[in-house]
């Protein structure tokens, strides 16, 4: 079901953070974790959990909490909606964030592509200072919280959190080995708490209308609502707020979209829906919730649209790993050949889906993870002979 | 936390179960229980790896594969190393690497150490399947002693490590991203201009022959060839203990008399060892260290102390650019190589009635930094270049191989007089720790005209592969020269592993220590461990090199450098006094600041 609930107006700054702050860290844990919210940034983590495991590492130690700003997933606008008009929700939900696990400084971590809005930022994070529900003993609850800036200089790696916390120490973006988690080791190696903008923008909400009615919203599995960037072949292209557990059929009505070929889920790294699947619901147990869909008629040449994907990946992989830096350029090889009626031979078809089923269990990193993936889902929904059609 | 009270943790590796404590990858563990994990970018001695992707394994709960090399161990773990889904990947990995490396349309050299080519043939590929480079795309960087083919390259990134992690210079970093990505130095500036120290480790720790060093080979063949030519060979005190290992024989064993046999059979002219010129180097450097004390404890004058050593080229170029502010700290006294250099072209030149232009002068080193020592231009003081060629060891059994000599199968020979005939001292050089020792047994018998106060003469606190080393020792009953020494504490430090290197001059610049000298060698282990030693290395190998070292230096007639009678008799007949006018003008050298 369509809603407003992250995206509604009947918000008032600082209610919620006066409840947070008037009361010991462990509840909001608690109410977080009881509320069920999963990470809105793409891997799906239990929000509470995080927060839970960030407050019990490294105790006494200094600790960080990033707001996961890059937004580099192509198709994907929501988190510019929100930075830009919602400043406040998210910048609270930092704050709470921060009390709980016992960090006194946070950053956003912007998109490179988004530092126009750079300004209007530090403008409201100034205003919010002044009414000092930043800064030093916040409304005199005795609690230290500020936040600062850092902007990605343009790789999507950087997205990915531990690259994220390695260009943010100025270092070349690139994954860490995991474990140990930034929220052990994570920005300068103290234990870091790393959200998606949309993420901390629930929080005030759960704060606000407790747990019980947050899951009202969605599947049990699955509560709350979800935003989604809708772009591609529709006539009402937009952010829309959906409750997870929607279905694609639900969201192409919304925006209107006919002689849908095919929708992206999930950007660059998702996957490719045909429409015999349009009807699987959108959760964490089904189609993956992201953020970007992308819609393509059946005007569009899906091969096309793979060169795309596969060009996005050959241009983005950080290149450390092999099974990634090696074996898209190979994927994006034949996608070229296919494009321009090359034939390629049935056997070599089946070393690159070898290739991209092991690319998919030995990269580092979520991006080798799924850089074969709109080569395979394209090309298992969407080749007849090689040929698109 | 001490190890003791850690918990067990309980893994279980294809059915069998295992036990641990912390701390532990799962990787050392399979590794530790004998349990078959192939490895490419991880070595024992650089930082954590995960960078390949060939050490894969399947983890219980785990979606995606494991690199063993970079996950701990966690209680409970199921891990499986052998199953379809692995054995496919690790081999798509080396399929994917095969398929961008370039070696030409020659077949690789078999007889080069290539972790990579062993691999291959382990797991049966000898084609990619994706098709292979049909073209160079890369310049061979050649400019220094340290060579770079990134057509070789796989990107594994352990000459990085070895720059970065253990060397504290960070020359070399990956640049660019996805399949553009290269390692090089930074800026792609020539490697010169990095602040390299040419030390070669990362050629060490390079699994394939993308670094190798620059050669001399050629050049010492056409000297050899040239009979108007007296072809002069030092070779260094590690050697013996290292050679061996290029002959597949396991690290351990010595082959002092036979390599002798090997140089000769090459065709020198003059079979002698650099441990005879390690000894002139203790003679002049306790000297230096013993005035400089003097001045400073007796004469209550300036004078720049802890002093250091200075034979390992890799640390002189190391002080000359990262601090060059403690470069009045570094001992004049060149290193063996270059005393030897000078020396053979003078006295020994005289002696056997040769024009020094008609000597030539080789040089055999673990150590691609002696190739740019020697062609310092200050190492001239014969009037001539003093050490003309450099071969690296491996250099130097590619020679054996190449004239089809069986080492081990040669019979015994010796070094030559007069600058073959050395002692333990001059051997121990070879060895972290070494110089150190070597140096206190001459200095503390200067000053007291007794033996050092320890067991067979072996001083066992400055021996020991600790990246840092202290030791004392206090002076007692000195002579009535050094009567101001009585009860003077001589205070020490060894450091290897320029890393360790940096620990130690970041404190002495913060003047939180108080030593009096300090013995620094670039390279892990020493010598043993330098940049131009057989591969593979990591720390048992080092330790076995260590020990023939040892062994051979207390099996030897002379133990002291003093006592060595080729060395009394260059003093008696040519150079005088220690310290005097022409062991300056041969001897000692100058430091220049090289950062601009
Ligand atoms: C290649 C790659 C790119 C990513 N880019 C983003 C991103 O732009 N924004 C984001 O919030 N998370 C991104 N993530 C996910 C983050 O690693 C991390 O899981 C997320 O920030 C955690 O926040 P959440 O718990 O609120 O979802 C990316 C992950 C990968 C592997
Ligand atoms: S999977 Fe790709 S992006 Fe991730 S570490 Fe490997 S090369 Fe870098
Ligand atoms: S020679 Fe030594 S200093 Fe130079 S790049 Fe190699 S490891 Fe670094
Ligand atoms: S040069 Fe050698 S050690 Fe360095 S990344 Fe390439 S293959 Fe690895
Ligand atoms: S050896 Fe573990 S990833 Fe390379």
């Amino acid at each position: 079901m369509q809603r407003k609930f992250i995206l509604s107006n009947d918000y008032v700054f600082w209610e919620a953070l006066n409840k947070v702050l008037s009361e010991p860290s462990q509840d909001f844990i608690e109410l977080i974790k009881k509320s069920g919210l999963r990470g809105r940034g793409g891997a799906g983590f239990p929000t509470g959990l995080k927060l839970e495991l960030v407050s019990k590492n490294g105790l006494g130690e200094k600790k960080y909490i990033v707001c996961n700003a890059d937004e580099g997933e192509p198709g994907s606008f929501k988190d510019r909606e929100l930075l830009f008009n919602h400043t406040e929700k998210f910048i609270e939900g930092m704050i709470a964030s921060g009390y709980a696990v016992g960090a006194s400084m946070g950053f956003i971590y912007l998109r490179a592509e988004y530092k126009w809005m750079l300004k209007n930022l530090l403008n409201k994070i100034k205003q919010i200072r002044e009414k000092n529900y930043l800064g030093k003993n916040i409304l005199n609850k005795n609690f230290d919280f500020d936040i600062e800036i850092r902007c990605n200089a343009g790789a999507y790696i950087c997205g990915e959190e531990s690259s994220l916390i390695e260009s943010m120490e100025g270092k070349r973006g690139e994954p860490r080995n995991r474990p140990p988690f930034p929220v052990e080791h994570g920005y300068i190696n103290f234990p870091t708490l790393v959200d998606n903008v949309e993420t901390f923008a629930n929080l005030p909400y759960i704060v606000k209308y407790g747990d019980e009615e947050f899951k009202k919203y969605g599947t049990q599995k699955s509560p709350g609502t979800k935003l989604f960037s809708i772009s591609g072949d529709c006539p009402k292209p937009g952010i829309y707020e959906f409750d997870l557990g929607c279905t694609l059929l639900d969201l192409l009505k919304a925006c209107e979209a006919t002689d849908v070929r095919a929708v992206q889920v999930g950007g660059a790294a998702g996957v490719t829906v045909a429409p015999k699947d349009f009807k699987k619901s959108i959760c964490y147990s089904e189609l993956s919730p992201e953020g970007s869909i992308i819609i393509f008629n059946k005007s569009r040449n899906m091969f096309e649209v793979l060169k795309n994907f596969t060009d996005f990946f050959k241009e983005e992989s950080c290149g450390l790993c092999t099974p990634c830096r090696e074996g898209v350029p190979k994927i994006a090889e034949a996608v070229d050949k296919i494009i321009k009626k090359e034939s390629i031979p049935d056997s070599h078809i089946e070393v690159l889906m070898e290739l991209a089923d092991v690319m998919k269990v030995a990269s580092k990193c979520g991006l080798g993870q799924t850089a074969s993936n709109p080569f395979v889902y394209i090309y298992k929904n969407f080749a007849d002979n090689h040929h698109p059609f | 936390m001490n190890d003791k009270h850690k918990p067990i943790l309980k893994v279980t590796i294809n059915g069998k179960e295992y036990e641990t404590k912390e701390n532990e990858t799962i990787l050392e563990l399979a590794k530790r229980n004998d349990i078959y994990i192939p490895t490419l970018c991880y070595h024992p001695d650089l930082c954590l790896s995960g960078v390949c992707r060939l050490c894969l394994v399947e983890v219980g709960g785990c979606r995606a594969l494991q690199a063993s090399c970079s996950t701990p161990v966690l209680n409970g773990m199921i891990i499986q190393t052998e199953t379809e889904l692995v054995n496919k990947s690790r081999r798509m990995v080396l399929e994917l690497i095969l398929a961008n490396h370039y070696t030409g349309k020659s077949k690789c050299d078999k007889t080069l150490s290539c972790e990579l080519q062993e691999l291959f043939i382990k797991y049966k590929i000898e084609e990619s399947r994706f098709g292979r480079p049909k073209e160079k795309r890369y310049k061979i960087l050649d400019n220094t002693a340290v060579i770079r083919d990134n057509d070789k390259c796989i990107k594994c990134r352990r000459c990085v490590d070895a720059c970065e992690c253990m060397q504290c210079v960070e020359a070399i970093k990956p640049m660019y991203r996805s399949n553009e990505l290269s390692i090089g130095s930074v800026f792609d500036v020539d490697l010169d201009k990095t602040g390299c120290v040419l030390c070669g480790q990362c050629i060490n720790y390079c699994p394939t022959t993308a670094l190798v060093e620059k050669e001399s080979i050629k050049e010492v063949y056409e000297a050899l060839n040239d009979p108007a030519k007296h072809v002069v060979v030092q070779t260094a005190p590690s050697m013996r203990a290292t050679l061996a290992e290029e002959f597949n024989i396991p690290a351990g064993r010595s082959s002092t008399k036979k390599m002798t046999t090997a140089l000769r059979k090459i065709g020198f002219d003059a079979i002698f060892d650099t441990n005879f010129s390690a000894d002139l180097t203790i003679i002049e450097e306790s000297a230096e260290l013993l005035s400089r004390i003097k001045k400073k404890f007796l004469n209550k004058e300036e004078s720049s102390l802890p002093l250091f050593t200075s034979c390992s080229p890799g640390w002189i170029n190391y002080i000359e650019y990262f601090y060059p502010e403690l470069l009045s700290n570094v001992s004049t006294c060149k290193s063996p190589q270059q005393m030897f250099g000078a020396i053979a072209k003078t006295y020994y030149a005289n002696k056997i009635n040769i024009h020094p232009k008609d000597i030539i002068c080789v040089a055999v080193m673990p150590c691609t930094a002696k190739k740019f020592e020697a062609n310092r231009p200050e190492m001239r003081d014969s009037g001539y270049k003093d050490v003309d060629y450099v071969l690296t060891i491996r250099e130097f059994a590619k020679m054996i191989r190449r004239s089809n000599i069986n080492l081990f199968e040669l019979p015994d020979s010796d070094y030559d007089a007069p600058m073959g005939i050395s002692s333990g001292a001059g051997l121990i050089f070879g060895v972290t720790g070494g110089v150190m020792e070597a140096a206190i047994r001459t200095a503390y018998e200067v000053v007291t005209k007794r033996e050092v106060p320890f067991k067979n003469l072996d001083i066992c606190p400055v021996r020991g592969m600790e990246g840092v080393r202290e030791a004392s020792l206090i002076i007692k009953n000195p002579i009535d020269e050094w009567k101001f020494l009585d009860g003077f504490e001589l205070k020490v430090a060894v450091a290897h592993e320029l890393r360790n290197a940096k620990k130690l001059l970041d404190s002495i610049k913060a003047n939180e220590s108080d030593y009096h000298f300090v013995e620094v060698m670039a390279c892990p282990g020493g010598c043993l461990g330098g940049g131009g030693q057989p591969k593979p290395t990591n720390v048992e190998i080092r330790k076995k090199r260590a020990r023939v070292i040892y062994e051979e230096d207390r099996a030897l007639p002379y133990r002291k450098s003093h006592e060595n009678p080729a060395i009394i008799e260059l003093y008696k007949d040519f150079i005088g006094k220690p310290l005097g006018e022409k062991a300056h003008k041969l001897l000692h050298t100058y430091y220049t600041v090289r950062r601009d």
